[in-house]
């Protein structure tokens, strides 16, 4: 065994990251780390980065039990990570990267001299970049190739690369692959983090699946028949938690999207060719892995960003180019993805919290001037419809655990009566009765005749909740269903991007009219 | 004319070494992403502290060694509430320039008495370069000045070559782009933002002593009057390199000295709207640069690990 | 909100022991000159209207800075504003010749716009050019300093007198502010910087383009996601930014000044910043802090005659409690560490 961790937990205040989590690593293999977003893959390897420092466990290297505190320590051992967000500095060029921070570097630089072993070492594993071109001038995928020299350059045996393949187009992603194979055939160990199971097949060797900071198993990928196995142990199974949803029959079309595609300005194309309608009374449940374009795609009917090709329509009229003001003006609530960096502002009370959408309400004003008074008045009820526990409404926002920050900007959203209501992630991170809470009131909504887009990666919730769901994948949709067609074990393919047997995209195509 | 020219370009030089000096510093503290306007306040003290130094020991060389420890001490209080403390990077810095406002004030009084300093002190003397002195023009204007002069224009293209090539310049760059990137590189930022702060308050002191044992030789209260925030122009206006303060120190020293021309030959321009220039020069800078510009990403954030 | 109003107190009464201990080394007793700059500030009817007349224009100041606090703009630029709103107001208060029901409230007018168009300058550069306001504003004072020394040098020099210094001729006798307190100096002013403070209060707490403005400030992306402009709330606050400093600018040349001169305004700007600073942006502080940093302007000439402790010593003073506002993460370090030694102890027990 090249690398054995060993019952390594690390806790995040309240929030256990990672669980007496064992993993053991062969020299010389592609070793898969997969697990749903917030499964503890990212953490575990930042562990073994020196960015954080395990709270318990043992980490042994070549059998030898060894202590890392820092980054500089993870290097001296051979450690080199790729994280999923670049570490380069964009404004210095390529060699001024791979040498920042080496401890051989004399006082004054010898650059020459390191781009020519920067280009040795390009020629030897097939990875040639421009010593000297800027790395804000490179694409993603050169980037990536910097951050794999810099970790070579630093004579790394282990390579972690976190997510690699989440921001590189198909091409890229092959040129990713083949660098790999070069990489383990010249004796380098690989951890490779992914939540895409073809990928996994198609390069690992050995895959260790995490969920909730848990190890599930580790397998030799050879071994693995059935993909629908692997999927289930990545995505789980919860206790039921069945929502009670009557019978609505769907009215008039709120929201219509048609032939949407996003492309954002480093030109990455986030949302591509995405069409569908949603009708009041009925909710769309959107699941998907983070990352596979759910953020953009919103953003593009709140008005947020501007669909860069396609038409979105909002009861009936086009809505592509309105300003978010107007689009919230046509009956959209939006619960954002991210509450704390979106939808509140945390210094600011409860009661300012709730008037962010109907700050301009003319029952709120007398002579232009807030009636506090009443506002209070109305919010504390609002508070007690909504079971918010607070000391008050005046209390700061900061104050309030995750799940009745989220109950004040549900409330915030519900009480607008929306025509159409947009709720990402909305029971992310909060316990089982908030989450119960909010599912109830998603479903109130669409009772009470709204249009819900649901995005969530919570497959229990998606199948739970929606009339008709879904699944995004890479920017597009791979297929809508009636909720009645759809299984956990179908859509936990479709978001690692395998269409199941038997459903061809024809077909998943002409769920969505 | 030739007379015209000689006094000009004597005055032009003499004027931007102390904004040459102290640009030098911060510009090195600013990459490392450290928006340092104290740099006025320490500009302050070293002009006090330089004078005092050589009232006591006799000799200019001296009282600037003592000028700029001064100045790294006051920087080290400043790199504290901001580095360590993470305070807000413009509010420590106007606390440094009112606090050294009030203290040289002080100091002098009780050093000096009330009716100001007439002590004699040893003062920085004109330093010809044998030989390039008799070239007609260049020759009296920019080879006999103070030694600081002669350290200003030299120190530039060093600093720049040093900013841009060496290893430590390496991780002052990299610290203000991106401390995070820096950080899983085992780079420590706070040490870097800590020794550059030390550097730039070092080189405010030297710019300081300038300010008082060259330009004239005396301290008087508030003779700083802005100096340190000119150079924090001429770092934007150069574009936060060290040869870049060097010619922005220069223009904007050229500007004031054809003021004091102007005004003395009652010219029909008004010699204010030549010393509004370097602030005017600056503002059009940002809106030029805009995109290209090297101000560093991090400007001005305090860091925090994890 | 009591640790809003705890942590000034305490960086006051720390920066006074810091300041004491200087003022021992430098053989200097540091009790006299307390004693005397709290007579010299608040010890008579005198001290005390004169400590507000110096708060006055320090109020508008501070308001200048936490208006731009508010909507998360660092606004170092007051002393420009200032002198622009006092160029404006000055040349209606010289040139013109107006009852003085028309001509005080035009000159407040004229000059709060004046000073609030060069605010809306720096707004129109962020916007525009991402021109950072922290840099432009700085170099927008010196050009505001410059154009007040050519006009009262050029244009606008007092040529009655021989005298042959950087002055405006004095403003109508109509645009002068009443003195409220007779015997002292206190004028009318006071009532503008009330006025002011609750304007600020009303505008910020009680209207709705006043709290998109402070979603805006706290939290950009919020205010984003609200449908909120960015751009308009920048043009907003910093109109209302200049214009408070340009009041301060007004109020000086008609009460104290009565008249224009060179730099006549020194730091009031920047002390602005200090104020507003350490009255933590909430009206009532910046209220009891201005009053607080005038009452050190106004007590420091009676500690110097009657103590012979040079009156610089309060912008000593002054400096270091900044230090102690900005730097209050040192608390905070403290009070954890000594939390954590707490908890070692009780498991220790």
């Amino acid at each position: 065994m090249l690398l054995e961790m060993e019952h390594v937990t690390k806790r995040f205040g309240e929030l256990v990251a990672n669980r007496d989590v064992s993993l053991s690593v062969r020299a010389g293999e592609v070793h898969a780390l997969l697990g749903e977003n917030g499964a503890g893959k990212t953490t575990l390897m930042n562990i073994l980065s020196g960015m954080y420092a395990a709270d318990e466990g043992v980490i042994r290297l070549n059998g030898e039990k060894i202590v890392i505190n820092n980054a500089r320590d993870a290097i001296a051992k051979g450690i080199g990570m790729v994280h999923q967000h670049f570490m380069l500095v964009p404004a210095l060029t390529v060699i001024e990267n791979v040498v920042l921070g080496l401890k051989e570097n004399k006082h004054f630089l010898d650059l020459r001299g390191a781009a020519a072993r920067l280009n040795e070492l390009g020629d030897k594993f097939g990875l040639a970049v421009d010593p000297w071109a800027k790395v804000a001038d490179l694409s993603i995928g050169q980037q990536q190739r910097v951050e794999i020299l810099k970790a070579l350059y630093r004579d790394a045996q282990l390579l972690i690369l976190d997510e690699p393949t989440a921001v590189l187009t198909p091409q890229e992603v092959e040129s990713l692959f083949a660098m790999i194979r070069t990489l383990t055939q010249e004796g380098l160990t690989i951890i490779f983090i992914s939540h895409k199971l073809m990928e996994i097949l198609g390069i690992c060797d050995r895959c260790t699946v995490l969920r909730r900071g848990e190890v599930v198993q580790t397998i030799d990928v050879a071994d693995i028949t059935d993909k629908q196995h692997l999927a289930n142990m990545m995505v789980g199974r919860q206790v039921d938690l069945h929502v009670q949803k009557p019978r609505v029959t769907p009215g008039d079309e709120v929201l219509k999207l048609d032939d949407i595609c996003y492309t954002d300005k480093d030109g990455a194309r986030r949302v591509k060719n995405v069409s569908f309608a949603i009708r009041r009374g009925e909710i769309l449940g959107i699941c998907g892995i983070d990352g596979s374009g759910q953020s953009q795609l919103v953003e593009c009917i709140t008005g947020l960003a501007h669909a860069t090709q396609g038409s979105v329509t909002l009861n009936g009229k086009p809505s592509n180019q309105m300003p978010t003001r107007e689009i919230l003006r046509h009956g959209v609530s939006h619960i954002p993805e991210d509450r704390h960096r979106m939808a509140m502002v945390g210094q600011l009370s409860i009661n300012e919290n709730l008037l962010l959408m109907t700050s301009a309400r003319k029952d709120f004003l007398c002579h232009g001037l807030y009636r506090w008074k009443a506002i209070s008045t109305y919010n504390q009820k609002l508070c007690e419809d909504y079971q918010i526990k607070a000391q008050g409404v005046s209390e700061p926002m900061t104050n309030l655990s995750g799940g009745n920050q989220q109950k004040v900007i549900v409330a915030r959203e519900m009480d607008r009566h929306p025509n159409l209501l947009i709720a990402m992630h909305p029971n992310r991170g909060l316990d089982i009765g908030s989450t119960k809470y909010i599912q109830g009131k998603i479903v109130e909504a669409r009772n009470n005749g709204a249009a819900v887009l649901l995005v969530s990666g919570d497959l229990e919730e998606i199948m739970d909740l929606s009339d008709r769901i879904a699944v995004m994948y890479n920017g597009r949709i791979m297929a809508v269903m009636p909720q009645q067609s759809a299984t956990i074990d179908k859509l936990g393919l479709l978001m690692a991007g395998v269409m199941p047997e038997g459903m061809n995209e024809h077909i998943a195509t002409n769920g969505a009219s | 004319m030739i007379q015209w020219t000689t006094n000009f370009l004597a005055s032009t030089f003499l004027i931007s070494t102390p904004i040459i000096l102290v640009g030098l510093g911060i510009v090195f503290s600013e990459r490392a992403g450290v928006i340092n306007i104290g740099a006025e306040g320490l500009m302050l003290i070293g002009a006090l502290m330089g004078v005092v130094g050589s009232w006591a020991t006799g000799s200019v060389i001296l009282g600037t060694l003592i000028a700029m420890l001064s100045g790294v001490f006051f920087s080290l209080i400043f790199a504290y509430l901001t580095v360590s403390l993470r305070a807000n990077q413009v509010v420590a810095g106007l606390a440094l320039n009112i606090f050294a406002g009030g203290f040289t004030v002080v100091m002098n009084r009780l050093i000096f008495g009330v009716a100001g300093n007439a002590a004699k002190i040893d003062v920085f003397n004109t330093v010809p370069i044998p030989v390039l002195k008799e070239i007609p023009i260049v020759g009296a204007s920019l080879f006999s000045q103070p030694l600081p002069v002669y350290i200003a224009l030299i120190a530039a293209p060093l600093l720049q070559f040093y900013l841009m090539r060496s290893n430590p310049g390496l991780k002052i760059r990299a610290v203000g782009e991106n401390p995070k990137a820096a950080d899983s590189l085992g780079i420590s930022v706070p040490a870097v933002r800590y020794m550059t702060l030390l550097y730039a308050g070092a080189m405010a002191g030297f710019a300081g002593a300038f300010v008082s044992m060259g330009q004239v030789s005396f301290f008087s209260e508030g003779m700083i009057a802005g100096k340190g925030y000119m150079a924090l122009a001429a770092v934007v206006f150069g574009n936060y390199n060290p040869v870049g303060v060097l010619m922005a120190g220069l223009v904007f020293g050229s500007a004031e000295s054809l003021q004091y021309r102007l005004q003395a030959s009652g010219s029909p321009i008004p010699y204010q709207f030549l010393l509004m220039l370097p602030y005017i020069i600056t503002v059009l800078a940002l809106c030029v640069y805009h995109k290209k510009t090297n101000r560093p990403a991090y400007s001005g954030q305090p860091y925090h690990k994890g | 909100m009591t640790r809003g109003a705890i942590y000034p107190a305490i960086a006051v009464i720390a920066a006074l022991a810091v300041c004491a201990v200087i003022l021992l080394v430098m053989g200097l007793d540091p009790v006299l000159a307390y004693q005397k700059l709290f007579q010299g500030a608040f010890g008579s009817k005198n001290a005390i209207s004169e400590t507000l007349t110096h708060a006055i224009p320090l109020l508008l100041c501070a308001l200048s800075f936490a208006v731009g606090v508010q909507g998360g703009l660092i606004n170092l630029g007051a002393t420009g504003q200032l002198y622009i709103g006092a160029l404006a107001g000055g040349a209606v208060g010289i040139y013109l010749h107006l009852p003085p029901i028309l001509h005080i409230p035009l000159i407040l007018v004229v000059g709060f716009i004046a000073g609030g168009a060069y605010g809306l300058l720096i707004a129109f550069l962020k916007n525009r050019f991402g021109v950072s306001e922290l840099i432009s504003t700085i170099m927008m004072n010196y050009v505001a300093i410059y154009l007040l020394n050519y006009l009262v040098t050029g244009p606008m020099k007092d040529t009655s007198s021989a005298n042959n210094l950087p002055q405006s001729a004095l403003i109508a006798t109509t645009a002068k502010l009443s003195i409220i307190l007779p015997g002292t100096r206190l004028h009318a002013g006071l009532y503008l910087a009330i006025a002011a403070l609750l304007f600020y209060y009303l505008f910020f707490y009680k209207t709705p383009l006043g709290y998109q403005i402070r979603v805006g400030g706290l939290n950009p992306d919020a205010a984003h996601y609200a449908g909120f402009s960015i751009e308009k709330n920048n043009y907003v606050t910093m109109f209302l930014a200049g214009g408070f400093a340009g009041l301060a600018g007004c109020v000086q040349i008609m009460s104290v000044q009565s008249r224009l001169i060179h730099a006549f305004a020194k730091e009031l700007g920047f002390s602005g910043v200090a104020v507003a600073l350490l009255g933590n942006n909430t009206p009532l502080g910046i209220a009891i802090s201005s009053i607080l940093f005038a009452g050190l302007d106004g007590g420091a000439a009676k500690m110097q005659t009657l103590a012979k402790v040079p009156n610089a010593v309060v912008y000593m003073l002054q400096g270091i409690i900044l230090m102690f506002v900005v730097g209050q993460e040192m608390f905070n370090l403290f009070h954890r560490r000594q939390r954590r030694a707490g908890i070692k102890k009780e498991a220790a027990t």
